[in-house]
């Protein structure tokens, strides 16, 4: 099936800069509905509002990590199929073990180029 | 040899008491290195006691005199170190600049990506084989500019390293005698133990070269699961 590429995706990221390079490089990927979110409370609020089709997301961020906006997205009936993928600079196993066990989709290391973010966008969404 | 290391503890002792006051501070209850000098100076009485005399009790009052001679010397040492100085002044300030940094660069980079955007828009108004340079340069410099955001989190370690400093400034300040200085407000980080993984735990933020995982090893990681 054909990857919607206007659907609403959401990216969370506590350092602007970090959401203006996710937007372009989404932009160049012609993902042409970008959202963007602070921190996980922000984000949660933005994902009740409307119906996203991916969320791109940091993990640290204060009040609410990426990893507990992925548990809240799990634990909730309406957006717990939504393709969750965490970019981040913990690279710890303990962290993509935990991320895993919380339901994540993939996983990406900061720093990350274009070619890495399109191939986990692929496989967590297809070919496009 | 007591007299000797008296001497030592002059304008320039602070290696010296390092060296030398862990075992000549019997008085200092919380110092470790105190309870060692507390049984040198009980086996010394002790050697003296049952055959005491007025020769060797003012033998004894000498010792004592010079010891606490030392102590108040080195006491003088540290405080002429001014840690309350290097609390109030030195580590606000060291966060101070690093904060700067964050600053200086989140602009920095903010000033290559308005560049780097105007240079996309250009590169869809040229030719196919140009724009297409274009962007391809674009977008080297969009991923580059995540350096930002690592340094970021880099100096917010760094940061946190400082107040750690503080707390052991104030305990320093604390056992000398001084009043602590006024409190940031922030309880110093204790040191971490290994522990059941929290979600504490889990921030650490970016990992020195060959510490976290690369994005293959977490590739590898994940498909393990399935």
């Amino acid at each position: 099936m054909a990857v919607d590429m206007n659907m609403n995706v959401l990216i969370v990221d506590d350092y602007k800069t970090m959401l203006r390079i996710l937007r372009n490089l989404m932009n160049q990927l012609k993902f042409t509905n970008v959202e963007e979110a602070m921190d996980g409370t922000q984000a949660l609020e933005h994902l009740r509002q409307k119906n996203f089709g991916l969320v791109v997301s940091d993990w640290n961020m204060e009040p609410m990590t990426g990893i507990q906006l992925l548990r809240e997205v799990r634990g909730d009936d309406k957006l717990k199929h939504i393709p969750f993928i965490m970019i981040t600079a913990e690279s710890k196993s303990e962290n993509v073990i935990a991320a895993k066990e919380a339901g994540v989709s993939n996983y990406i290391v900061k720093p990350f180029n274009a070619e890495t973010l399109k191939s986990k966008l692929v496989s967590v969404l297809g070919d496009f | 040899m007591r007299k000797g290391a008296k001497a030592k503890a002059g304008p320039k002792a602070k290696k010296a008491a390092k060296r030398v006051a862990p075992k000549r501070q019997p008085t200092r209850k919380k110092a470790a290195a105190g309870r060692a000098g507390a049984i040198k100076a009980v086996k010394m009485v002790r050697s003296v006691v049952p055959t005491i005399s007025m020769a060797r009790e003012s033998e004894l009052f000498a010792e004592l005199e010079s010891l606490a001679a030392y102590i108040q010397s080195v006491k003088s040492e540290i405080t002429a170190i001014r840690p309350d100085q290097v609390k109030e002044d030195y580590l606000p300030l060291a966060a101070d600049e690093l904060d700067a940094i964050v600053e200086a660069t989140a602009e920095a980079t903010n000033a290559i990506m308005d560049a780097a955007e105007i240079i996309e828009r250009v590169a869809g108004e040229s030719t196919v084989e140009i724009g297409g340079k274009l962007r391809d340069a674009t977008t080297s410099i969009y991923e580059a500019c995540g350096f930002q955001d690592i340094t970021g989190q880099r100096i917010n370690k760094i940061v946190r390293a400082l107040k750690d400093i503080e707390g052991k400034v104030d305990r320093l300040m604390t056992a000398f005698g001084g009043a602590p200085a006024a409190s940031s407000g922030k309880k110093p980080k204790k040191k971490k133990k290994a522990g059941p993984i929290t979600d504490e735990s889990l921030l650490e933020g970016p990992q020195l070269k060959n510490k976290g995982s690369s994005q293959e090893e977490v590739d590898a990681l994940l498909a393990s699961f399935d």
